[in-house]
């Protein structure tokens, strides 16, 4: 069974068509890209799988749980992450702290119990703790692990939001243009860092992605969206050849 | 007190807390024996102005739960607080003192004939408080920003209304007068004591950094699978009740109640604490709220008349609002960080501090 | 209640609800284009009813020339006001804006305190508004249909301004995104002064009619109708012009005929419209005719 299966998944605003008929199935383990021109109804499709909007048809599910109509942090416990294309960070909390918050969701002791500082309570803290640092010296970040988010440099910043992301214990973690903004060495180490982490975490990954470079060398599967339309899906070098995307791509740019 | 950096060994960290802790025992050991001198030796007024602080830290200390650290404009601690100083007033009155100040209206059945001591009658006003906040939690947190802000506020005015006309539970606006003073500095300091706990323990635990993600970007947190929901009523509720136990402690300070007595304005010292002391600074809070209860005191002054070199100088009502609502507004617009922005006190810190080098001050 | 009594509450509360109108617009106006809730615009309402009392009292201005003089500093008092307190945190965090606003309105409010003393003064109003009319048993204060009057002039000018003129144009891009009209070149802080100095106008205007109903004035007048207004812009989906109207004369409305109906109750009337507030926020939180708010969250 696929580990994200969307089905003929809608989206309206008002009167307004985000997302038609989508079908997507994720085999576990996969690296599977969305691309399409801006508009193309990207990013709907992850505020969808996250619980931040709500399909207007369709159903959308994970390992067979039905996602549609739970609220973002149920799904997120689940085992869904997720990144935003411009960057969401928590401004003045610490690396440190990004990604304690990414575990709290896992954390078992009440609020009252970490207030009386009770044993388990602490221990669970020491341990959430031990986790981050192991989590930030694998994602390279342990240098930092004190400084603002805000302060980050661009490149670290995008480091930090996937890190908070694998802080939350995900199956599967959709990444919303990673690589918008980088260099190409840094795209490069990029590319190398998700094939490590998919490895070291056991992920699956579904990424939106304007650059075609980059989607074509990691991704196994992809889906070519147009104005809400799922236009192409199919490995990449199929992908490419087909009219209706290079119509797509070259007609609007 | 998250100041330490990667280079500090497990080994000296731990020295350090025990140290650090040794320090706060210390501290808190000079503090309890101030206040006992000050009970033994200072005279009535120096004992209220004393109480007063220690009242105002325990409000300041919630507000800052809900306002700072969780970053939503709660309007509506003085509906909280007056809630918790008619409820604490209702319980410890004497059956007598009731029937003689309800005469327009008896008192309603049970409350008419119970008298509790005040302990119990404080607790009550802090469970009455956080029950009013679970109630209108659910309506609150539907919406955010300017929509939170103006329906919170609405509370204090439903309140008020409340207290004027449910005459035979408040006495309608005579109020309750007579109320028993507070015997001992140690309620006051024993409640701010114990907020201050609270609330940093709270904030410094893996809820009170949920919180602060909500703060920074509410989404995001979702996204990471908080419930911003949970975490916003957790904080909601919890400063309700600390609010409620201080309103029954305001109360027995004042020993006059009156619907209108906590009104916006009250809400508004609140803020202008919260906000100079730096919004999400636990520190910031309780020095802001000592700092404002002596200016206060002080600058009461410029609204009474007084003799300036033999002159009759009369009185200005207002100006000390003024003087306040331009610091506010000042403040907010040149220095936003306020007095601490969001970090917090540590020994270490002070330590660093003391010795000359600034740079190592804690952040968090 | 009879036919006549209920007529008679009726144009009581027309008369309250067009008031309520009157100020929601402005409060209306200026969320729409700042998404911020101008605390101080109650406050607005207290200026222009001092400025009056004070034309009339301190310089002996002939009362159309006091309460027309009071009207523009209110203007005038508004356009400072968002110079000052609210231009500089535009780009801050929404709550440093609320804070400002807050403590701009209670700087208002005691300044004004401080300036005239909290004694309330009566206000003067003019013989020819005073009186009432009677029609077949209908007793109908003349304030009662000038009040209406007067909102539907000056709300019908607003109308005209923000549908039929380039600047209203202006005005409603910069509400739907400012930061792209800006790009085009217009000058925002223009618009946005115009939009404070046409609200508080409207603000000002509302204050003399509110003085003329209720001749107290004092320096927290202003607080409870601001709060009101507030409410029926909500009630009416905040942004939109015509649904503060209508949110204002239902507010008006209900607040008289649940007193009429039930007389017991007189002392609740404050607390009407904040019990409105949550229905309205826990039924439908866009407001009766609001804008949906699903695409602005991510």
């Amino acid at each position: 069974m696929a580990l994200l299966e969307l089905r003929q998944v809608g989206m309206r605003f008002g009167g307004l068509l985000a997302l038609e008929d989508l079908n997507l199935e994720v085999p576990e383990g996969g690296l599977y890209g969305l691309i399409g021109p801006n508009g193309a109804g990207k990013t709907t499709v992850f505020n969808l799988i996250s619980g931040f909007l709500r399909p207007t048809s369709g159903s959308i599910r994970l390992s067979g749980t039905e996602l549609v109509g739970l609220p973002p942090h149920r799904i997120t416990a689940l085992g869904v992450a997720r990144t935003f294309q411009n960057i969401r960070l928590f401004g003045e909390l610490t690396v440190l702290d990004h990604v304690l918050v990414g575990q709290h969701l896992r954390g078992r002791a009440r609020w009252w119990q970490a207030v009386l500082g009770l044993p388990g309570a602490r221990r669970e803290a020491r341990e959430q703790e031990r986790r981050a640092w192991e989590l930030l010296t694998a994602v390279g970040l342990a240098e930092v692990a004190h400084e603002p988010a805000g302060q980050l440099p661009y490149g670290h910043q995008r480091r930090l939001e996937i890190a908070r992301a694998l802080a939350t214990g995900p199956r599967l973690l959709l990444l919303d243009e990673p690589a918008a903004g980088l260099n190409p060495q840094e795209t490069r180490e990029l590319m190398t860092f998700l094939q490590d982490i998919r490895r070291r975490y056991g992920l699956t990954l579904l990424l939106i992605e304007h650059n075609l470079p980059l989607v074509m060398g990691l991704c196994e599967h992809l889906t070519v969206l147009d104005h809400g339309l799922t236009i192409a899906q199919g490995p990449p070098a199929a992908v490419q050849k087909d009219p209706a995307v290079i119509r797509a791509y070259i007609g609007k740019r | 007190m998250r100041g330490w950096r990667p280079g500090v060994r497990a080994s000296s960290l731990a020295a350090l807390m025990t140290r650090s802790t040794w320090l706060t025992l210390a501290a808190m050991a000079l503090l309890a024996l101030c206040l006992a001198a000050a009970e033994r030796f200072g005279n009535e007024y120096q004992v209220r102005l004393l109480h007063n602080v220690a009242v105002f830290i325990t409000l300041a200390v919630s507000y800052h739960l809900i306002n700072g650290v969780c970053g939503q404009l709660h309007l509506g601690p003085n509906a909280f607080i007056t809630l918790g100083a008619y409820t604490a007033a209702l319980l410890t009155l004497t059956p007598a003192e009731k029937a003689a100040t309800f005469l327009l209206t008896p008192l309603i059945w049970p409350l008419r004939e119970v008298s509790l001591p005040l302990a119990p009658a404080l607790l009550a006003g802090g469970l009455v408080a956080a029950g009013f906040g679970v109630l209108t939690g659910f309506p609150v947190f539907r919406v955010r920003g300017d929509y939170l802000a103006i329906v919170t506020l609405g509370f204090g005015e439903v309140v008020r209304v409340a207290a004027n006309n449910l005459q035979g539970l408040t006495n309608g606006p005579l109020g309750l007068k007579g109320l028993h003073p507070l015997d001992s500095l140690w309620w006051s300091w024993g409640v701010a004591g114990l907020t201050v706990l609270v609330v940093h323990r709270l904030k410094n635990s893996s809820f009170g950094r949920a919180m602060q993600a909500i703060r920074e970007d509410e989404t995001a947190a979702r996204a990471m699978g908080v419930d911003a929901f949970r975490h916003l009523m957790l904080a909601y509720v919890l400063s309700a009740f600390f609010f409620g136990v201080g309103g029954g402690l305001l109360a027995h300070l004042i020993t006059t109640i009156s619907p209108g007595l906590f009104s916006f304005f009250l809400t508004f010292q609140l803020l202008i604490i919260i906000v100079v002391g730096g919004l999400g600074s636990t520190t910031g809070a309780v020095l802001s709220a000592v700092f404002f209860t002596l200016a206060g005191e002080w600058l009461r002054v410029v609204e009474e008349p007084r003799q300036v070199f033999g002159l009759m100088v009369p009185g200005i009502p207002g100006l000390r609002l003024v003087i306040f609502s331009l610091l506010l507004l000042l403040v907010i617009l040149f220095f936003r960080r306020g007095l601490l922005g969001r970090r917090e006190f540590s020994w270490a810190a002070l330590g660093a501090w003391l010795s000359g080098g600034r740079r190592s001050k804690s952040r968090g | 209640m009879d036919g006549v009594t209920l007529l008679q509450q009726l144009v009581n509360g027309l008369s309250l609800g067009s008031l309520y109108a009157l100020i929601a617009v402005g409060y209306t106006m200026v969320y729409g284009i700042l998404r911020l809730i101008n605390f101080a615009h109650g406050d607005l309402i207290m200026v222009a009813a001092y400025a009056a009392v004070m034309g009339v009292g301190l310089f002996s201005w002939p009362w159309p020339v006091a309460a027309g003089v009071a009207v523009l500093l209110t203007g005038l008092v508004g356009v400072l006001l968002e110079r000052a307190a609210y231009r500089p945190l535009r780009r801050a965090p929404r709550i440093s804006l609320l804070i400002s606003a807050i403590a701009a309105s209670f700087l208002l409010e005691n300044l004004v305190l401080v300036l005239a003393g909290g004694r309330p003064r009566a206000f003067p109003a003019p013989g020819w508004l005073g009186g009432s009319l009677e029609l077949g048993g209908l007793y109908l204060p003349r304030l009662s249909l000038v009040i209406p009057a007067v909102t539907a002039l000056s709300v019908g000018a607003v109308f005209f301004l923000v549908y039929r003129t380039a600047t209203g144009r202006a005005m409603r891009a910069i509400a739907a995104d400012w930061e792209m009209v800006s790009l085009m070149g217009v000058d925002v802080n223009r618009i946005i002064s115009l939009t404070f100095l046409v609200g508080s106008l409207l603000a000002g205007v509302g204050g003399i009619l509110w003085a003329l109903k209720y001749p107290q004035v004092n320096p927290f007048l202003g607080i409870l109708p601001g709060l009101k207004a507030f409410i029926a812009a909500v009630l009416g989906g905040i942004g939109n012009l015509a649904g503060a109207v209508a949110g204002g004369l239902i507010l008006g409305l209900l607040e008289v005929l649940i007193v009429a109906a039930f007389p017991a109750w007189a002392g609740y009337r404050d607390a009407v419209a904040f019990g409105l507030l949550i229905v309205i926020l826990l039924v439908r939180p866009t407001g009766l005719w609001g804008e949906s708010l699903e695409e602005e969250k991510l």
